[in-house]
C-alpha cells in the first residue's frame, strides 16, 4: 500500500508506546453492533497504479473528447485553449496541496494570488470589490439573491427568462428552503421581456443574464437606472467570462451585484465541474457579501502582506447567523482562472474577446445558409440560437454519430420545452474546417 | 443625569426622555481591537433586552442589545469610520446611538455604576 | 608535490556572524520578494499568441464595445516566475506535516491528478449527447456504488460541490420528507456546541431555528439533555461522529434510536469519516443521511480552499428526495442522467450541471488503489498516529479528555496557564520549526484549543519529529521564555500579520489610484 508510510514495525512499537495490545483497542468506543471484522464487501482490494490507471483509462474512452472533434457546445461551459503554463503551475504542490490560508505567514502565496484574483474580477466586471470566489456560477448566483434580500430587507427576486435554467432552478431550490420569494419570466428566446413591471414594493432584486442563455446580447443600462429608483438591486450573471473583454461591463451598466462563471478562463470543460464562480459588488454592499475576502495589510515588520479578512460574517464565527454557510473557495480553480488572464493581459484577453465573437459570427453565416436554419438573434458575442426544422436533440444525436458535437437542444435545459431550438458557441478553437463540416452535416441530416 | 448598566454590559446615560447608548469599557477589554459597528437605522424601535447594533473585533461579532426601550434618535456615525473609538472611548466619545424611551421605569431594573463593578468583579 | 591551489575558496568561512543580515532587495535566498502582478505591467506585453482573425463585421447589436478592462501585460516567463514565487511562500502537504485538526491534510496522491486529465474526462462537455459520454456517467455510478456500499446507505448524490453544500443538501431532504408527510410543524433543528460553524449556519439558512446540546464532562453528546429536547417540534439532529474533540459518540445508537422515536431525522456531518472508513458503516449507526468531503477522507487536493465534493448518502427512508441531476442505469446496462426534477419528489436542483467531476475521478482513483482492506488501513493508521501523538504529549501538554482518540487529539491551553504564552504563540513557534501548526481554538467547548490530525500518511519518524519540537515548546512556555514566542514566527516570508487593519480599512484590490500614491509618496 503505497501511500501508507508506516511499517508492521512501526505499529507493533507505536502500540506499545500507547500500551494497546491491538489497533482494534483504539475503536472500543464504537458499539459492538457496528463493528466489522474484515474488510468491507463487494469492493476489491487495493491496486497498483497500473492497474487503476488501465481500468479509468477505459472509462474516460467510452467518452467523446470534445476536441477530438468539431465541437460546438456552450450553455454555460466553454471549451477554451488553456495554455500549457496554466496547468504546469497549478500543479505545484505548494498551490495544489496547500489548505485554506488561515495561518498567513506561510501562505502568503496563496493569500497574493487571491488579493490578484479579487482584483482581476474586478476588473473584469467593472465593479469596485470582488469575493475570492464561489463554488460556481449557479450557486453565486443564488448567492447573489439572497444577499440582495438581506441588504434590502424584502424577499421577492424577479429572474429573468433569459437566464440559464440550471441557475435558475439552484436559485429557486433555495427559495423554496430558505423562504423567499422568486418570480420566473418565461423564456424569451426570440423576444425581450418587461422585467420593470414584475417589479414592486416587495421586490429586492432583478436577475438578468448577459449574454442571456440563448446568447443575446443586450444594454441593462436603462434597467439598472430604473431599479436604482425602487431601491431595487440589479444583479448581472455571466456564464461567458471572455464576453466581458469586448462586451459594456456590468458595473458599467449599473449592476449591484454580478454573478458570473469563471470556467472559461483556465480551467477545462471537466464534464461540469469543478468550475470558478466569480462573486463582485459595489464597495457599499462588501459587508453583506458571502464568501471569503482577502486583504491587504502589513507584518509585524510593516511590509506589505495579506489576510483573510471581514470573517465575521462568515459561518466560523457567525454559526447560524453568517451570510452564508459557505466554508470553502474554489481555491484551485481561481488560480487557473488568474494564471490564464495574467498570460493574456489586456491586450490578449480583448483580443481573445474579439477572436470568439468574430468565430461566431463566421459560424452563423455558414449555418444560416442552410436549408432551413434560421438564425434566431439579432445580436450575440460567442452563441446564439438556431431554429431547426426539425427537434434540435433529434439532430444533435444524428450530428453525434457523424462525430460532431453540435449544441445543446434548448429542449435539455428548458423540460422538453422549445424543442426546434439549438444554442451554439463558437471559440477560438473552431477552425474553418470545423465550421464546414458542421453546416455540411447538418445540411445532410436536414434534408 | 444617571448611567446605568446591564448584565450584558451596554451602558444608558439618561438626559431627559433621551438615553444615550454604548458598551462599557469592561466589554471593550474583553471584545479586544474593535473593527467594525452596524448601527441601527434612525426612527427604529428597540426593544429592551432585543439586538440593537452589532460590534466586531477581527475574531468575533457581538450583538449590542438595548439596555430600554425607545425609538433611535441619533446614532454615532463616527464609529463607522473610527471603530477604535469604542476601544479609546467605550463611554465616552464612543457611543453607538440616542433612543428617546418608551417606558423610562425600565431604567430601574438597570445597575448603577457601583453595582456594575461589583457585577463585574464577581463574574472574573 | 605539485602544488595546485587555484580555483574557488572551499573553506565554509567564519560561522561567527550568523545573523540574517538585511539584503539590498529584500529577498532572503531562496526567499524571494515578489510584487502585485498589477506592478509588473508594460503596455503591449502579452503572454499568448492567438490565431488569426476572421474579417467580418460585428454582431454586438445594440451594446457598445468595451474601452479598456485595465490588466497588466505581461510575457509568459514573467508570469512562470510570478506563480513559481508566490507559491514558495506557501506551506503544503508536500512539504511537510499539515496536522490542521478536522481538516484532513492527507497526502494527495498524483495518480489522481494524472486520471482527472485524462482527455476523456476532462475534455467532456457536460451537456453532450449521453451516448457520447457513458464513460463519465458510469464513473460517476462507480463512485456511487463505493461511497453508498462503504456507509451502508441506499441513494447517494454527488451533486454537492462541498462539505457544506452536502449538508444543505441533507437538510433540505430532510425538510421535504417531513412536508411529503404532512408534518409542518417541526421548526428545530438540534445541533451539538462543539459542531463545526456550518452545522448551525446550514441549519439557519434552511429556516430551522438552532437548538445546541451540551456537553458531558467527557466529550460526547449529553444523552439526558437531547432526549429532553427531542419532540415533535424536532425536525432532526446534526452530529459529527466521530465529534469536533476527536471522539467516538459511544452513544450513537440509543441517541439514533432516540431521534427516530421523536419522528426526527439524524444527519450526520461526515467530515471526520476518514477515522471510521472500511471499519464502520455510518448506516450500522442508524444514520439517516451523512455527507462526504471527498477532500478529506478520498485525498482529493485542498488547493488553498476548494474546490471541494461533497457528495451525501441517505438511507432508504430519504432516498426518494435526492436533488437532480444523478446517474440511473438501463436494463440494457447504458447510463442516463435525470436532469429534471419534474413532478417527482427529488427536491430540486443545488448548482449548474452535475457536480464536480474532477474530483469524482480523483476520489475513485484514492479509493481504487486502497481497496477495500486499504480503506480499512487507512482508518487504523490514521487512528494509531493521532493516538502516538497524543500519548506522546500527555505529560507535557494537558489533553482535554481522558481515553483513547479517533483520527485527532484535542488539547487545550492549561499547560500554558501563567506562562504568558498562549496557543496561538504555540502555533506560531511552531511555524519556525518547519511544521504547519495544528487547528487553533477549535472546538469551542475547550479552552484555547489544539487540535491535532497527523492523518495516516505520515511516518513514524515524521511524527517523532513533530513531538519533539511540541515538546520542547511546551516546555520552553514553561520555563518562562513568554517573549520568544510573542515574535514568532522569525523565519517566514511575513511575520506576524496586522489583521485589525485588514479588518477596519478594508483593501480589497489593487487600484491604480494607490499605485500612483505610493509612487508620490516614495
Amino acid at each position: 500500500m503505497r501511500y501508507l508510510p508506516l511499517t508492521e514495525a512501526d505499529r507493533r512499537s507505536m502500540l506499545a508506546a500507547i500500551r494497546a495490545s491491538t489497533v482494534d483497542d483504539l475503536f472500543r468506543d464504537v458499539p459492538k453492533a457496528a463493528r466489522l471484522s474484515g474488510p468491507i464487501e463487494g469492493l476489491p482490494n487495493h491496486m497498483g497504479e497500473l492497474e487503476v490507471e488501465r481500468s479509468l483509462s477505459a472509462m474516460a474512452g467510452r467518452n467523446l473528447p470534445a476536441g477530438s472533434v468539431p465541437s460546438f457546445l456552450g450553455a454555460g461551459s466553454y471549451r477554451h485553449h488553456i495554455p500549457a503554463t496554466v496547468d504546469h503551475l497549478v500543479q505545484r504542490g505548494e498551490f495544489l496541496t496547500a489548505y485554506t490560508p488561515y495561518q498567513p505567514e506561510v501562505s502568503q502565496g496563496t493569500l497574493q494570488v487571491l488579493f490578484e484574483f479579487q482584483t482581476q474580477v474586478s476588473l473584469l466586471t467593472g465593479m469596485d470589490v470582488a469575493n475570492a470566489s464561489m463554488y460556481d456560477g449557479a450557486t453565486a448566483c443564488a448567492e447573489a439573491v439572497m444577499m440582495a434580500n438581506r441588504v434590502t430587507r424584502r424577499k421577492k427576486a424577479i429572474l429573468s427568462g433569459g437566464l440559464h435554467p440550471h441557475y435558475r432552478d439552484t436559485t429557486t431550490t433555495d427559495a423554496r428552503f430558505i423562504g423567499f420569494e422568486t418570480v420566473v419570466m418565461p423564456a424569451a428566446p426570440t423576444g425581450g421581456e418587461d422585467l420593470l413591471s414584475q417589479v414592486d414594493g416587495d421586490t429586492s432584486c432583478v436577475v438578468v443574464q448577459n449574454p442571456d442563455v440563448f446568447g443575446h446580447v443586450r444594454d441593462y443600462t436603462e434597467l439598472g437606472k430604473a431599479c436604482q429608483a425602487k431601491g431595487v438591486l440589479l444583479i448581472v450573471v455571466v456564464t461567458e467570462a471572455v464576453s466581458l473583454g469586448l462586451l459594456t461591463p456590468p458595473g458599467e451598466m449599473g449592476a449591484d451585484i454580478v454573478a458570473a462563471e469563471g470556467q472559461s478562463l483556465g480551467n477545462a470543460l471537466n464534464f461540469g465541474g469543478p468550475y470558478v464562480g466569480l462573486f463582485a459588488v459595489k464597495e457599499k454592499l462588501v459587508r453583506q457579501m458571502p464568501g471569503r475576502l482577502c486583504g491587504q495589510t502589513v507584518d509585524a515588520d510593516g511590509r506589505r502582506g495579506f489576510v483573510l479578512t471581514l470573517s465575521t460574517r462568515e459561518q466560523h464565527i457567525r454559526r447560524e447567523k453568517a451570510t452564508s454557510n459557505i466554508c470553502t473557495n474554489a481555491g484551485l480553480c481561481a488560480l487557473a482562472f488568474s494564471i490564464h488572464l495574467s498570460l493574456l493581459g489586456e491586450e490578449g484577453f480583448t483580443q481573445l474577446a474579439r477572436l470568439n465573437h468574430a468565430k461566431a459570427v463566421q459560424l452563423a453565416d455558414k449555418l444560416g445558409a442552410v436549408k432551413g436554419v434560421e438564425i434566431v438573434n439579432d445580436s450575440f458575442f460567442n452563441e446564439f440560437t438556431v431554429k431547426l426544422p426539425k427537434p434540435a436533440a433529434e439532430v444533435v444525436e444524428r450530428l453525434a454519430e457523424r462525430r460532431i458535437l453540435a449544441g445543446v437542444p434548448a429542449s435539455r435545459l428548458f423540460a422538453g420545452e422549445l424543442e426546434d431550438l439549438l444554442i451554439v458557441a463558437a471559440t477560438e478553437t473552431n477552425t474553418e474546417s470545423d465550421m464546414d463540416a458542421f453546416a455540411k452535416a447538418l445540411a445532410e441530416v436536414l434534408s | 443625569m444617571t448611567i446605568k448598566y446591564t448584565k450584558d454590559h451596554e451602558w444608558v446615560r439618561v438626559e431627559g426622555d433621551v438615553g444615550t447608548v454604548g458598551v462599557s469599557d469592561h466589554a471593550q477589554h474583553q471584545l479586544g481591537d474593535v473593527v467594525f459597528v452596524e448601527l441601527p437605522d434612525v426612527g427604529r424601535a428597540l426593544q429592551q433586552g432585543k439586538e440593537a447594533a452589532v460590534v466586531e473585533s477581527v475574531k468575533a461579532a457581538s450583538d449590542v442589545y438595548a439596555p430600554v426601550s425607545g425609538e433611535v434618535v441619533e446614532v454615532n456615525h463616527e464609529l463607522e469610520n473610527e471603530p477604535a473609538r469604542v476601544n479609546t472611548g467605550a463611554e465616552t466619545d464612543g457611543w453607538f446611538f440616542k433612543l428617546r424611551l418608551t417606558n423610562p421605569a425600565e431604567l430601574d431594573g438597570l445597575m448603577d455604576e457601583a453595582a456594575y463593578k461589583a457585577f463585574v468583579e464577581g463574574q472574573a | 608535490m605539485s602544488m595546485n591551489n587555484q580555483g574557488r575558496p572551499t573553506d565554509i568561512r567564519s560561522a561567527s556572524n550568523s545573523a540574517v543580515p538585511d539584503t539590498v532587495t529584500g529577498n532572503r535566498g531562496l526567499q524571494i520578494e515578489e510584487p502585485l502582478i498589477f506592478e509588473q505591467d508594460a503596455s503591449g506585453r502579452c503572454g499568448v499568441d492567438l490565431p488569426e482573425m476572421p474579417a467580418v463585421a460585428s454582431r454586438l447589436g445594440a451594446v457598445k464595445p468595451r474601452a479598456k478592462v485595465g490588466l497588466p501585460g505581461l510575457a509568459e516567463p514573467q508570469v512562470v516566475r510570478h506563480y513559481t514565487r508566490l507559491s514558495q511562500k506557501n506551506y503544503a502537504i508536500d512539504s511537510g506535516l499539515y496536522p490542521l485538526g478536522s481538516c484532513t491534510m492527507k497526502h494527495n496522491p498524483r495518480l489522481n491528478e494524472k486520471m482527472a486529465r485524462l482527455p476523456g474526462f476532462s475534455d467532456v462537455h457536460p451537456l453532450q449527447p449521453e451516448s457520447t459520454v457513458q464513460g463519465a456517467l458510469e464513473l460517476m455510478a462507480e463512485l456511487g456504488r463505493w461511497l453508498t456500499t462503504l456507509t451502508g446507505m441506499a441513494a447517494v448524490t454527488l451533486a454537492p460541490a462541498a462539505g457544506a453544500h452536502g449538508e444543505m443538501c441533507g437538510i433540505m431532504a430532510i425538510r421535504s420528507a417531513h412536508e411529503a408527510k404532512g408534518d409542518t410543524g417541526r421548526t428545530k433543528i438540534l445541533v451539538p456546541e462543539s459542531a463545526h460553524g456550518t452545522n448551525p449556519a446550514t441549519a439557519a439558512a434552511c429556516g430551522y431555528s438552532v437548538e445546541a446540546i451540551p456537553a458531558t464532562e467527557d466529550g460526547r453528546v449529553d444523552l439526558e439533555a437531547l432526549k429532553a429536547k427531542l419532540g415533535p417540534d424536532v425536525a432532526g439532529l446534526m452530529l459529527t461522529n466521530p465529534n469536533t474533540c476527536g471522539l467516538f459518540e459511544r452513544d450513537i445508537i440509543t441517541i439514533a434510536e432516540a431521534v427516530h422515536a421523536a419522528g426526527a431525522y439524524f444527519y450526520c456531518d461526515g467530515a471526520n469519516f476518514n477515522a471510521i472508513v472500511g471499519r464502520v458503516r455510518p448506516a450500522d449507526l442508524g444514520i439517516d443521511v451523512m455527507h462526504i468531503n471527498l477532500h478529506k477522507t478520498f485525498s482529493t487536493p485542498h488547493g488553498g480552499g476548494g474546490p471541494g465534493s461533497g457528495p451525501v448518502v441517505f438511507a432508504e427512508s430519504l432516498a426518494p428526495f435526492v436533488p437532480v441531476p444523478y446517474v440511473v442505469q438501463e436494463k440494457d446496462g447504458s447510463f442516463r442522467l435525470v436532469e429534471q426534477a419534474g413532478d417527482g419528489p427529488a427536491f430540486g436542483r443545488m448548482k449548474a450541471f452535475h457536480g464536480q467531476m474532477g474530483m469524482f475521478v480523483r476520489a475513485l482513483s484514492y479509493m481504487m488503489s486502497h481497496g477495500a482492506d486499504g480503506l480499512r488501513q487507512v482508518a487504523n493508521d490514521a487512528v494509531l498516529n493521532a493516538n502516538y501523538v497524543l500519548a506522546s504529549l500527555k505529560d507535557v501538554m494537558t489533553p482535554s479528555f481522558d481515553g483513547p482518540c479517533m483520527h485527532e487529539c484535542l488539547f487545550d491551553d492549561r499547560f500554558l496557564k501563567g506562562t504568558g504564552v498562549t496557543t496561538l504563540d504555540i502555533a506560531k513557534a511552531l511555524i519556525d520549526e518547519g511544521f504547519h501548526p495544528m487547528t487553533m481554538y477549535f472546538p469551542l467547548v475547550v479552552h484555547g484549543a489544539l487540535l491535532i490530525e497527523p492523518t495516516e500518511t505520515e511516518s513514524k519518524a515524521g511524527l517523532d519529529q513533530f513531538v519533539t519540537a511540541l515538546r520542547a515548546l511546551a516546555e520552553r512556555a514553561k520555563s518562562g521564555d513568554a517573549e520568544y514566542f510573542q515574535a514568532a514566527p522569525r523565519l517566514t516570508p511575513r511575520r506576524r500579520l496586522d489583521e485589525t487593519a485588514a479588518a477596519r480599512k478594508p483593501v480589497l484590490r489593487w487600484t491604480p489610484e494607490a499605485a500612483v500614491e505610493k509612487v508620490a509618496a516614495e
